[in-house]
This record gives C-alpha cells, sequence and structure tokens, in this order.
C-alpha cells in the first residue's frame, strides 16, 4: 500500500516538488550538468523565498500583525491604503526604498552597510531545511536542527556589528543587551531540542517529521515543556515585545537601529518578521506535525496545512506581542537562568529515563501514549512547583485596585500638598 | 549527500546578492530624480542623541555583569554540545550509556549550582 495518494505526476499540485523535478529533468537534458545545478538551487530559491516567504511578510508579517494588534488594542489598524488597507505593506516597502538612508560622519561605514546584508543572508539560508512537503525540501540534510539552531544564532553577531559601528551611546547599549539576554536564552532552548532529539534519534528535519507520522502522536503532547521553552526562547531571540529590550524606545531611543534609515532599516524590518516566520515553520515542523494532520495530508495539499499550521504558530507570537508588557533585563535574564535552565534539564533527564525504558524493555510503541500523559502532568507539577518554589505566590496578588500608599509604595507628597512617608 | 549541501553553498551567493540589490536600488534613485542627490550636512550627519551634543567618547566602558554572562553561556553551551552526540546514539548504549549521561548532566547542574551560589546568576 502506498503511504500517500500523492502520485509522482508533475501535475499532481498536492506535490510541488514534482513540478521542479520534473522542469530539472527536461532542463537536464538540454543543458550541461553544472547549470541545472546552479539553476536548481535558484529554483529553490524563487519557491520557497519569493513564493512564500516574502508575501507572508508583507501581508501576514506586516499587515496582518499591525491589523491584529490594532484590533487587541481596540484600535482599527491601517486601513486607508488600498481595500481594507490592505496596500499597506507595499506603500511601506516603496516608502522604505526611495527614502535617503543616512550615514553619521562618526559611524564606521564599512560595517554599517555590512550589518544589514549579513544580517537578511541567514534568513534566506533557515528556508532552506524547512521542509514543506513530502518532498518539497530545498535540502534534505541529514543535521537540520543543529544547522538550524546554528544559522539562526548569526544574527546576535549583526545585532552587535549594527550596535557598534554607530558609534552611539544609545545604540552599543542596546546591543550590549541584546547580545547578553539572546545567549542566555539560547542555552534552554538547545536543551529543549536535545529532548526532542532524544526521543526521534535523528537531527533531520524531515525525518522528525516523519517518526511524528509514523507514531501518530505530535512532539508536542510528548515535549510540552521542551515547546514551551522553545516558545519562550524563541521570542526572546526574535526580540518580539515581552522581551524587546533591545528595542525599548523609552529606556534607549531604538536600541541598534536608532541611527539607521531608509532601506538600511526597512531591512531589518523586514527580516526581523522573516526570522519570526521561520522561528514559527521550525516549531511546527518539529513540535507540530509539519505537513502532516493525521491523514488529512491525504486529501489535502500538505503544503497548505504546513503553510496554515505555520501562520497559526505566527498568530501565538502576535497574540503575546499585542497583550503582553516589556518585562525588564533583570527579570529577563534571572527567569532565563533560574527557571528556564533548570526546568530544561529536569525535562532532559525525564526524556532520557523514558527512552531509555521504552528501547531496553522493548515496549511497544503505543507506550508514547502513556508517555504524552506522563510528560503533560510532569510539566504542568514541574513548572508550577518551580515557580512557587522560587516564590511565586499567586494567592498574594491583589484581587481589586489599590492605592500606591495601600500597597507599602512611597508617595512624596499627598493630594493635600502636605508630605507623607 | 554533498549534492545538498552544494545547494546550501550557491544559497549563500543569493542571499547575500538579495539584499545588497536592495540596498543598491535605494542608494541608485537618488541618480533618476526620485529624490535629491544626498548633500552633506553638519546636522544632519551628527549622531543622534535626542537632539543634544554628543557627550565624551561614544564607545563607553561596559559592567563586569556583560562579560560573565558570556562566560557562563560558553561554558554551559560547550557542555550541550557534548550532549548532542549522546541523544543521537541513545538506543545503542544500554543503561550504562544511560548513567554516564545522567553524570554528566549532574556535573552540569553542580555547576549552576555553584554559578548560582556565588550569586553570579543575579542581574545586578
Amino acid at each position: 500500500m502506498p503511504a500517500f495518494l500523492i502520485t509522482n505526476n508533475w501535475y499532481d499540485f498536492r506535490d510541488l516538488g514534482n513540478l521542479s523535478g520534473k522542469l530539472l529533468d527536461l532542463l537536464d537534458d538540454a543543458l550541461p550538468f553544472g547549470v541545472v545545478y546552479v539553476i536548481a538551487a535558484l529554483l529553490g530559491f524563487v519557491a520557497s523565498f519569493v513564493i512564500f516567504v516574502l508575501p507572508s511578510q508583507l501581508f501576514v508579517g506586516v499587515y496582518g500583525e499591525r491589523k491584529l494588534i490594532g484590533r487587541i488594542q481596540s484600535r482599527y489598524g491601517p486601513n486607508r491604503v488600498g481595500p481594507f488597507g490592505l496596500l499597506q505593506p507595499i506603500a511601506d516597502a516603496i516608502k522604505l526604498m526611495q527614502k535617503e538612508a543616512l550615514t553619521p560622519t562618526s559611524a564606521d561605514r564599512a560595517l554599517m552597510y555590512l550589518a544589514p546584508i549579513v544580517f537578511v543572508a541567514p534568513c534566506v539560508l533557515l528556508f532552506a531545511v524547512i521542509p514543506f512537503g513530502p518532498n518539497m525540501v530545498f535540502a534534505d540534510i541529514p543535521v537540520a536542527i543543529v544547522y538550524f539552531l546554528a544559522v539562526s544564532s548569526i544574527p546576535v553577531l549583526t545585532t552587535f556589528m549594527a550596535g557598534w559601528s554607530h558609534n552611539n551611546k544609545y545604540s552599543l547599549f542596546g546591543a550590549m543587551r541584546v547580545v547578553a539576554m539572546t545567549i542566555s536564552y539560547e542555552l534552554p532552548l538547545v536543551l529543549g531540542m536535545l529532548g526532542v532529539v532524544l526521543f526521534t534519534a535523528t537531527l533531520g528535519l524531515q525525518s522528525t517529521v516523519l517518526w511524528q507520522k509514523e507514531m501518530d502522536i505530535w512532539l508536542v503532547f510528548l515535549q510540552p515543556l521542551a515547546f514551551a521553552i522553545f516558545f519562550l526562547g524563541a521570542s526572546a531571540e526574535l526580540n518580539r515585545t515581552p522581551t524587546d529590550i533591545a528595542e525599548a524606545e523609552s529606556e534607549i531611543v531604538a536600541g541598534y537601529l536608532t541611527e539607521y534609515s531608509g532601506m538600511k532599516w526597512g531591512l531589518f524590518y523586514g527580516m526581523d518578521i522573516g526570522y519570526a516566520i521561520a522561528a514559527a515553520a521550525f516549531g511546527v515542523t518539529v513540535f507540530l506535525g509539519g505537513w502532516t494532520f493525521f491523514g488529512l495530508e491525504k486529501w489535502v495539499p500538505p503544503w497548505l496545512i504546513f503553510i496554515g499550521k505555520t501562520y497559526l504558530f505566527y498568530f501565538l507570537f502576535i497574540w503575546t506581542r499585542g497583550t503582553l508588557p516589556r518585562l525588564r533585563i533583570d527579570q529577563l535574564m534571572t527567569f532565563a537562568w533560574k527557571f528556564m535552565l533548570p526546568i530544561a534539564l529536569l525535562n532532559l533527564v525525564i526524556v532520557a529515563t523514558e527512552r531509555m525504558f521504552w528501547v531496553e524493555e522493548k515496549a511497544d510503541d503505543s507506550i508514547v501514549y502513556a508517555f504524552a500523559l506522563i510528560n503533560i502532568i510532569a510539566a504542568a507539577a514541574a513548572i508550577y512547583g518551580w515557580s512557587r518554589a522560587l516564590g511565586y505566590r499567586p494567592e498574594n496578588t491583589p484581587q481589586k485596585a489599590r492605592l500606591v500608599s495601600e500597597a507599602g509604595g512611597f508617595v512624596p507628597v499627598d493630594a493635600h500638598g502636605e508630605g507623607s512617608k | 549527500m554533498l549534492y545538498e549541501y552544494g545547494h546550501i553553498g550557491i544559497l549563500v551567493i543569493i542571499a547575500l546578492i538579495f539584499p545588497l540589490g536592495a540596498l543598491v536600488t535605494s542608494w541608485a534613485l537618488q541618480f533618476v530624480n526620485v529624490r535629491p542627490a544626498s548633500k552633506p550636512d553638519v546636522v544632519r550627519d551628527d549622531t543622534y542623541e535626542c537632539g543634544l551634543r554628543t557627550e565624551g567618547p561614544s564607545l563607553v566602558q561596559f559592567n563586569f555583569r556583560f562579560y560573565y554572562i558570556a562566560l557562563l553561556f560558553v561554558i554551559f553551551d560547550v557542555e550541550v554540545v557534548f550532549l548532542f552526540p549522546w541523544a543521537l546514539v541513545f538506543e545503542k548504549i544500554g543503561w550504562v550509556g544511560y548513567f554516564e549521561g545522567l553524570g554528566f548532566i549532574g556535573i552540569l547542574c553542580l555547576g549552576i549550582l555553584y554559578a548560582w551560589r556565588k550569586r553570579a546568576l543575579e542581574w545586578r
């Protein structure tokens, strides 16, 4: 019995990989090998980046995000340019293109121009290993998870290049904060990924998806702790709002982007969204079953399922951004080192024990459902217990509004102009 | 397998040309009368510090805490790198390998406890 109803014919739109394969076969007959090899890479770039990522950036990242955050904050969001404001991202892009990009005289010119270029390149490279469908993956390398983690940490370097090159105090402060925060959140993120690798015993992304398909369970149920750690760590590495101390405009003007303008700023802004989409795609692939949906992928095009899941995951990022206030840097650093790192280590120990039991006791594959139940309970217990151990007391939280003086705060002058304690 | 890595190598070149093209296009627009050509201006090209004159050098000294956060990161990240091969061959190593891995994680935990006791994890 074939695993999919998907045929190998080029016109089967449920798997567009066949179409590009057919095109390349035709070209292979006409052209020498080296040319076809380069054309294959170009085709992959067009398919993954120009057709999927750029429109997603414009219409989900710029328009959808502004519109949704507008609704969350009881505003309209963009509604002037085109029907429902749909042409707003295009207007923004044209505006950024024709604006003059200033370079301060005291800045390091070479580094300042290099930073946006080096910032954009890894985002394009990240989509090379993401599987959009059964054979719709640009480069199915066996170490895709390590590749993704490695390439996605290059932007940290770029951030510091940008902050340093401006010769501006705000930029430098912003860059230093971002580097300190990002490397702190990198550790729990990698440890969480280790738990996933322990279960699937592979570093490839396509094989991770196939493992979930074979076991008929998504890794988010088997690894709820790792998923929570991934989500928090990713939103910290992306500088999304609960953790956007890099661009805390009330403290340090615009962080490392203070001196950037025009297209140099536009590349940073656009690719921040690109990285968020890449993180969403990676999270979907590893934790939410990628292009599979419990058998539905036989009827619906798998790439459509994948894109739908990616947008839903991206909606989680928008949601947290619209509802949560910004945290202070000391809170963030303490959270990374004292909360997430021990939790990630605990998760690793639990997963290793379960996996060893599974292998050594020759248990049936359906034991994963028992593991899922155990892990969900353990995750809830670990998060609640560890936060109580660190001093979290929800019952002490006041239920109604209080005056500052009732809460024990300092009031310099009261309403009648007399000093109080 | 190298076939796939070669594709990524070509993609690196494409990925570098793509933003370079955007920057060059934006710069070249001043020659086609979209906007006037850039003229140097002392005030406009000055460092932005909310309208005030810049005081002192901009590349200032930093608190030591940034340095030890980086040190802690390097220590723990190298240890995590050693755990990846362990996770990959986990099915073949049996209970002995399992307990050796746990011992390694235990050493990692001891390191965190030591840093915690030395108050290195606090952002002071």
